[in-house]
């Protein structure tokens, strides 16, 4: 049995703030990890794998450098990397990413199970997962919140579903996306990380995806454009309370007043 | 391509490897290149002091005809008893959108035993609602439920389909548009309609503080997802639509996934119906402070919220979080205290009606979005305001 584990790196760093008067993005460092929501989706396939006997795959989209990230998903469990990388695959949107990866996945071929993070905490549409799914023809499951059982058929799991959980059967081939209370993801294991560096790690371009519409992925597959970037508005009529603390107090207290709101016996 | 380089102009300055907030530039061979990381923002092409890059005109852009697409498609989330307010909300954005191009909105409603439950959508000025009521659609399996919205998307051709961003909202999309080859914008916190029928889809993006208008000029139906509590809901008016029942009979309605059982969740804290919310951010750090902020919403009867990290932290659960990431509002009164206004943060909440704003620091983004700035210290103003109100009590 495979399972093949999407992951995605992203910056460590949530800290991208903007220029206020050009607009432009302000980079503070350059590092990277893995998606904290991939690491639970590494953290199912281990369980899964306990059970059944298969083989995790790592597989991630992204730049040359992205190979860190397969590294890192060594030292959590998984067997074997896949890194899907090509300036072709530039400027990719959801349905872009969604249709290189589920052609990755053919390419590494027999896979039963495909587990994603909820979330990327970068592009955070959550859409990628089940994107995938209708690409490659099966039935996904997004936001399981419990494994209830693993067998070598099917997995049985808890779903959300708002007002509602369900517990449902999903036999392979599927895909889950898990949420984020799933597990608690385990620490990186050193003992692996260095044994992972003898692990392999499969390179794959645009040209190693056999049948790949080349006019789907990238920039030139993809429907939606970002026409612009802007900074958020802002109120323009704000009213500022400064100075002396006791002044500001009753103010705040009238304003707070004024607005009716507060309960009955206030 | 997207992004190209003129290597007889670059000089290997390099300040676009440093601008490019996605290391999609890299030094390979002498030269700089683009790698699968680009998203398209553009900076590089701006920040390049040679002027070298560019961009490169897209070609391969199917020619479709918008004309034959019309209308706008609302899905319908319920439970098969209530049907869940994100609709009405949805339904009032898609009305405004829709008298731009003088196009109609329609919804579509997947269920069991809903007839009843469709019926109350037209009091919301809805022109059709298609209900698909049988058994196997009881509950929310996300391959049949596709299945059946393509039969009514095929059916309707709709210029524009809004979903919720519930959680099976978030599930069925993406799955939906995929179908369509077309393009999904999630999350959208802005839409606008253009004469052209393009729907212009606004959210937060790239994980920083900055808007993406994003365009799906050549694919159609336009599939935006949006948050509980970020539209307007719908005007109530004197019905005039007509609710159409689809024979699901000839629908094959076979789904890969078994309902084994189905399990009534205790009702979950929500901060979505609040009136009056206080939010708690990373700048409040003493327990005690944070004591008695709960001590005030008590007082004010307002609920508590909260930002990212005090989630992380763990001193929240994540049901308490607004944001991006948490979950949007829209209260009467919203009140934070030490919040920096991230956009992540601002965009679930920056439609409050009234937003007071306490952080200590003069220059705090949150106070571009509030409407009273109160430059001070939380702990400070929490003690007097608790003075204030307890003074009265006696
Ligand atoms: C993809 C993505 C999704 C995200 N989603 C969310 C989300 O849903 N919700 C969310 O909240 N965040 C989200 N974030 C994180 C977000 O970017 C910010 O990091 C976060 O909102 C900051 O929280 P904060 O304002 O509480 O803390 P900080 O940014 O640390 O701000 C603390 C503020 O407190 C002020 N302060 C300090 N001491 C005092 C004092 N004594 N009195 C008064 N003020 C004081 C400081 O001046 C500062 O402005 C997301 C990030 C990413 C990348
Ligand atoms: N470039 C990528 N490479 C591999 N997996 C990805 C990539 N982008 C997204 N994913 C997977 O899809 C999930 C959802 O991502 P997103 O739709 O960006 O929120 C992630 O948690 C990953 O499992």
């Amino acid at each position: 049995m495979n399972i093949v584990v999407c992951v995605k790196q992203v910056p460590a760093t949530q800290k991208v703030d903007v220029d206020p008067k050009t607009g432009v993005l302000l980079r503070n460092g350059i590092d990277t990890k893995m998606n904290p929501f991939d690491l639970v989706a590494m953290e199912a396939a281990k369980k899964i794998a306990a059970r059944t006997g298969a083989k995790i795959h790592a597989l991630t989209m992204g730049p040359n450098s992205a190979i860190e990230v397969l590294k890192e998903s060594f030292a959590l469990g998984a067997n074997e990397g896949w890194l899907l990388s090509d300036r072709r695959f530039a400027g990719a949107d959801v349905l872009a990413t969604a249709y290189s990866l589920a052609y990755a996945i053919r390419a590494i071929g027999n896979v039963d199970l495909i587990i994603c993070g909820k979330q990327t905490t970068d592009g955070d549409t959550a859409q990628v997962g089940p994107e995938m799914a209708e690409v490659l023809g099966i039935p996904h499951i997004s936001w399981a919140l419990e494994l209830e059982e693993i067998d070598e058929k099917g997995l049985t799991l808890r779903q959300d579903l708002t007002t509602k959980d369900a517990i449902v059967r999903i036999d392979y081939p599927c895909l889950i996306t898990v949420e984020k209370s799933m597990y608690q993801p385990d620490l990186p294991s050193y003992r692996l990380y260095k044994a992972g560096k003898d692990l392999k790690i499969h390179t794959l371009t645009a040209d190693d995806l056999t049948l790949i519409d080349h006019t789907r992925i990238g920039l030139n597959g993809s429907p939606t454009q970002v026409e612009r970037i802007f900074a958020p508005s802002s109120n323009t009529d704000t009213q500022r309370l400064e100075g002396d603390i006791d002044n500001i107090a009753d103010k705040l207290y009238t304003i707070l007043k004024n607005t009716k709101l507060l309960k009955e016996e206030v | 391509m997207g992004i190209s380089i003129d290597h007889g102009k670059c000089v290997l300055c390099k300040v676009c490897l440093s601008k490019c907030p996605f290391n999609a530039l890299e030094l390979k061979d002498g030269k700089i290149e683009v790698n699968a990381a680009c998203k398209m923002c553009r900076i590089c092409i701006r920040s390049c002091p040679e002027k070298a890059i560019s961009e490169e005109v897209i070609t391969n852009k199917t020619n479709i005809d918008k004309d034959s697409w019309r209308d706008i498609l609302v899905y319908v989330e319920h439970d098969n008893k209530t049907i869940h307010p994100v609709t009405f909300e949805l339904i009032g954005k898609a009305k405004e959108l829709a008298e731009v191009i003088h196009q109609k909105v329609h919804c579509l409603m997947i269920g069991y035993q809903i007839k009843d439950l469709a019926e109350e959508l037209l009091a919301y000025g809805v022109d059709e609602v298609d209900v698909y009521d049988d058994e196997k659609l009881a509950y929310f399996r996300s391959d049949i439920y596709k299945d059946v919205f393509v039969h009514c998307i095929d059916r309707r051709k709709p210029n524009t389909v809004l979903v919720g961003a519930t959680v099976s909202g978030r599930s069925l999309a993406p799955r939906v548009a995929a179908y369509y080859k077309t393009g999904l914008t999630a999350d959208c916190t802005i839409l606008r309609m253009r004469t052209s029928t393009d729907l212009v889809q606004i959210r937060p993006a790239f994980g920083g503080n900055i808007m993406a208008q994003i365009l799906n000029t050549d694919h159609r139906p336009q599939f935006a997802t949006v948050r509980y509590k970020v539209m307007d809901k719908a005007a109530r008016e004197i019905p005039h639509g007509k609710v159409n029942i689809i024979d699901t009979e000839k629908l094959a309605l076979s789904s890969k996934i078994e309902i084994l059982k189905v399990i009534d969740k205790p009702q979950i804290e929500g901060i979505e119906d609040a009136e009056v919310l206080i939010t708690i951010g990373r700048g409040i750090k003493d327990e005690k402070t944070i004591g008695k902020i709960e001590k005030l919403a008590e007082m004010i009867g307002a609920e508590i919220s909260c930002t990212r990290p005090l989630v992380e932290s763990g001193r929240y659960s994540v049901y308490r979080q607004i944001g991006l990431s948490g979950r949007s509002v829209k209260p009467k009164l919203i009140i934070t205290f030490g919040v920096s206004g991230a956009i992540q943060y601002t965009s679930g909440m920056k439609n409050s009606e009234l937003i007071i704003a306490v952080n200590n620091d003069p220059k705090a983004a949150i106070f571009d979005i509030a409407h009273v700035a109160v430059v001070a210290d939380a702990g400070e103003i929490v003690d007097r305001l608790l003075e204030k109100l307890g003074g009265q009590d006696a």
